[in-house]
């Protein structure tokens, strides 16, 4: 059986094992209670039976029960709820996460540099280690909730919440915006790709690099669509000169590297970057991108083409 | 009881004649050319295929899930089409060339090749002549 992409019931990380582990303790005594509940109703149908003094029920099934149960419940819970890793940067890495209408700004600290590398809808995580996560807003608040590997934490405008992700083997585990956030809350997804340490470490400096130079003459003319078309009002392309200032739209320095375009919305390939560039309103009606209007279909081609091997 | 007024019974070979232009007429209503055929094209995995390369983010293609997008035609009731892309004759052996390598047919059509496999082409264009 193949692992669900966003499931909370098939956790890969420590804490989501826990809540999970919570979950079924929950779903269980439920079910048990239900049960119970139900055979003594269909007992107290029975004809010609004694019936028991009703003081017995509210003091033994309305008080007694409820208050053993309840207070087990929350002392279990509580002491289990200790285990869950601590919020904190203390130890981990720390990856900075902004929520935007609609979609994830993702910044990684590049020890080689020092500096921020900026990439967008996409978080990467080394295995086996917690990862800080800081969540803000910067305009309503939204909801990271990645099932997989941990519970929601909400992203407020104007502060800083912490989300541990650990994840304990490599796979692609689906996030999802989990808080209403306007017309395109349900296009607000996010993949998170767990990488083997060393090999996230590659990715890593390979992200801090800039965008490669256009390597074939579509690749160039995509290059110069780009700019023509001012893409770069908007789009971030680090290594493209007139391209390294505007932070309104994901950054695209390494676009063609990612799984998905659009919050989730479209598996990356050339075909889907050109429909999203052609016409992002019909797929995700109210993203801040606007349609391209004067853009030929050859143009179009090259632009998909560059977007893509910007890997 | 009785029937005070009987209705003339209609003669046979009048009642026939009749039946038989039903049936005739009936049959010219069915009478729709069948959807061309793609040789080596299995119309339920061009449906699958053309969920996997997410034709959707340009085609509305009712029964392919995904997003719907507007930068190409809807793709509903393509297998009536007459031309793909505004000229090309809408042939089971043009469509599956079309969707190998949309350029080759149509330099600077705004579809891309989006590296399709010559077999793929063949279920995927089996699929959308079935769209009728």
């Amino acid at each position: 059986m193949t692992t669900p992409l966003q499931s909370a019931l098939h956790p890969a990380g420590p804490d989501a094992a826990l809540i999970a582990q919570l979950s079924w303790i929950l779903f269980g005594g439920a079910a048990i209670i239900f049960v119970a509940v139900m055979a003594l109703l269909a007992l107290s149908l029975r004809p010609n039976k004694r019936p028991i003094a009703t003081r017995w029920w509210i003091a033994g099934a309305g008080i007694a029960f409820p208050v053993v149960v309840l207070t087990a419940l929350l002392v279990w819970s509580t002491w289990r709820s200790a285990e869950l890793t601590p919020q904190t940067s203390r130890g981990a890495m720390s990856i900075g996460v902004t929520a935007k209408m609609w979609w994830w700004e993702v910044r990684y600290h590049d020890p080689a540099s020092g500096r921020e590398v900026v990439s967008a809808n996409e978080i990467r995580i080394p295995t086996g280690r917690p990862v800080y996560v800081g969540l803000t807003s910067t305009d309503v608040i939204h909801s990271l909730w990645i099932p997989a590997l941990n519970g929601k934490m909400d992203t407020v405008p104007g502060r800083v919440n912490g989300l541990t992700l650990h994840a304990d083997k490599p796979g692609i585990y689906r996030g999802q915006c989990a808080e209403y956030c306007g017309a395109q809350h349900a296009r607000m997804a996010l993949y998170v790709v767990a990488m083997a340490p060393d090999e996230f470490a590659r990715w890593l400096a390979r992200e801090a690099q800039p965008a490669q130079a256009p390597s074939s003459a579509l690749v160039e003319r995509g290059r110069a669509a780009f700019l023509e078309q001012r893409c770069q009002s908007c789009h971030m392309i680090r290594g493209l000169a007139g391209a390294e200032h505007a932070r309104l739209g994901p950054d695209l320095t390494h676009v063609g590297g990612r799984t998905h375009i659009a919050a989730g919305t479209l598996r990356n390939h050339r075909g889907t970057l050109a429909g999203w560039i052609a016409d992002p309103q019909a797929i995700k009606p109210g993203a801040r991108m606007p349609a391209a209007t004067d853009i030929d279909g050859a143009t179009l081609q090259a632009l998909a083409a560059y977007l893509e091997q910007l890997k | 009881m009785r029937n005070h007024f009987p209705l003339p019974a209609p003669p046979l070979a009048r009642c026939l004649g009749a039946a038989g232009l039903c049936l005739v007429l009936l049959a010219g209503c069915g009478k729709e050319k069948a959807p061309r055929q793609v040789s080596g094209g299995e119309p339920a995995q061009g449906q699958r295929l053309m969920a996997q390369y997410q034709c959707t983010a340009c085609h509305a293609i009712p029964e392919v899930p995904g997003a719907v997008g507007n930068a190409g035609p809807p793709l509903d009731q393509f297998g009536r089409r007459s031309y793909i892309a505004g000229g090309i004759p809408n042939t089971p052996d043009n469509l599956t060339r079309w969707l190998d390598n949309p350029q080759a047919l149509k330099p600077g059509s705004a579809m891309p090749d989006l590296g399709v496999s010559p077999e793929e082409a063949r279920h995927m264009a089996a699929y959308l002549l079935t769209l009728r």
